[in-house]
């Protein structure tokens, strides 16, 4: 179980985040939606620590973390949690002087200090189940932005997280490529994992999430099961904000 | 055989024996220390404590800031007043290295700086540490950054290795000048000193050829293509 309490980010006069809680049962999805600038980037971020929190608790299975304005968490700490988790990014980000399979095996090997033999079979297992074993020794500059993401998609697993965050995993990848990404989420959503992903991909969010917690401007307007919210939305800002996706995803060729 | 030609034959002995003996291990020496100073100096400007940030600035400004034959002079001629008696290759060798890691500091400093955030970010969350992220993911992409700029650096550095010779170093160049001396023959030798100068910068630049090459085989860079 995931459990956010009282998130507070701000980025000197900006604050991004105003007492944010939020719960995410094991082997659920959920997905994170609304405005740019609304926070569910920052939130995401918060969870494997890429942000700290001003203040507030992050706790992951049985390892738990408090932030306090001007108190310094040790690097250690912070190690601790990340490990929980995995993260796929907007822009993929892989390492690009490494191969699909050794992005891949690289947790393994320098983090978990894994011989490599061991880490090649479970890199070529992942990457089977990403559809992406026929390309295991191409570089990452000659795959497609889909290839590229389910390599990221794979190498985030690899380490066996807890949770598999994803930013934006298919924003920057066109409506076709973006369906392969969304394949691969939905199996691994079907099969167990856990995942909170900040999206406003209303086909990923609608298709795979279970739950939706929709934020704006810093605070969590709504939250409830996929079909509730997208169905039949209580709040005024989140019927206005469900409508606009509505019509972007209609007008995308 | 012509005069000249048979000049150059007689004395390319003594300028290849003091290439091998003096220039080569001062330019490959000083050329790997100062690419250690400028790695530590690069990561101190990059991620260090303010004042050690300050010390590492003024080291760098005193060193691009005076001329190499200015510094040398001091090492070797100055420092004795001070109680700091060095032999002439000794002098040559902090010279050249100090003058090597104020250049590649900066450029080190600005390969670093040119990979993309996210690749920090990728390493974090696959676990890694600031350390493990430096070495694994960083330093081998600001690796290939670095190269042109620090293959210019290196071949500057075999070039002004001949300033040593004002400060009595033996090398190819003093070689070329003693030869003169006894000879009277100065377009000569300094003709057949110029083109071993010119031979050693050619092989290093098509080294960097092959360097580059070998670091492109991935395909260059994601950011530089999409």
């Amino acid at each position: 179980m995931i459990e956010l309490t009282d998130i507070e980010k701000r980025f000197g006069e900006n604050h991004v985040l105003k007492g944010v809680g939020v719960t995410i049962a094991e082997g659920s999805v959920t997905a994170l939606v609304g405005p740019s600038g609304g926070g569910k980037s920052t939130l995401l971020r918060c969870i494997n620590l890429l942000e700290i929190p001003t203040s507030g608790t992050v706790r992951i299975g049985d390892e738990a973390l408090t932030f306090k304005p001007g108190v310094k968490v040790a690097t250690k700490d912070i190690q601790r949690v990340r490990r929980q988790t995995g993260m796929v990014f907007q822009s993929f980000q892989l390492f690009p002087h490494r191969t699909a399979i050794e992005n891949v095996m690289e947790g393994l090997t320098t983090v978990l200090k894994w011989p490599a033999e061991r880490a090649k079979k479970r890199a070529m297992e992942l990457l089977e189940k990403v559809g992406m074993e026929h390309k295991a020794d191409a570089w990452p500059a000659t795959l497609s932005g889909g290839q590229q993401q389910r390599v990221a998609i794979a190498r985030a697993l690899a380490p066996s997280p807890k949770v598999l965050l994803c930013d934006e995993p298919t924003s920057a990848l066109d409506p076709e490529l973006a369906q392969e990404v969304v394949d691969v989420l939905g199996q691994l959503a079907g099969e167990g994992t856990t995942m909170v992903m900040a999206t406003h991909d209303l086909r990923l969010a609608s298709k795979i999430a279970r739950e939706v917690v929709f934020l704006d401007a810093g605070v969590v307007v709504e939250t409830g099961p996929a079909g509730e919210l997208f169905g039949n939305p209580k709040r005024e800002r989140t019927k206005r904000f469900i409508a606009t996706l509505r019509q972007e995803a209609n007008e995308s060729p | 055989m012509p005069h000249w030609l048979q000049l150059m034959l007689d004395s390319l002995g003594p300028l290849l024996w003091a290439a091998a003996v003096f220039t080569t291990p001062l330019t490959l020496l000083s050329f790997a220390f100062g690419l250690g100073v400028g790695l530590v100096v690069a990561l101190i400007r990059l991620f260090g404590p303010k004042p050690l940030v300050a010390v590492v600035r003024f080291y760098v400004w005193i060193f691009r800031g005076t001329p190499l034959l200015v510094q040398l002079f001091l090492i070797f001629y100055g420092l004795p007043s001070a109680g700091i008696l060095l032999d002439a290759f000794t002098a040559a060798l902090i010279g050249f290295t100090l003058n090597v890691g104020a250049y590649t500091s900066e450029i080190i400093r600005a390969a670093i700086g040119s990979v993309a955030r996210g690749q920090w970010e990728a390493a974090y969350s696959i676990g890694m540490s600031w350390s493990q992220a430096m070495r694994r993911t960083i330093l081998p992409q600001a690796g290939r950054v670095a190269v042109p700029p620090l293959s210019n650096t290196f071949i500057s550095l075999v070039k002004d290795t001949s300033l040593a010779a004002a400060i009595t170093v033996p090398e190819m160049f003093q070689a070329a000048q003693r030869i003169v001396a006894v000879t009277y023959e100065p377009l000569i030798l300094y003709v057949e000193a110029a083109i071993l100068y010119l031979a050693m910068s050619s092989v290093l630049s098509a080294l960097q050829t092959r360097l580059e090459v070998r670091l492109d085989r991935y395909g260059g860079f994601l950011e530089a293509r999409s």
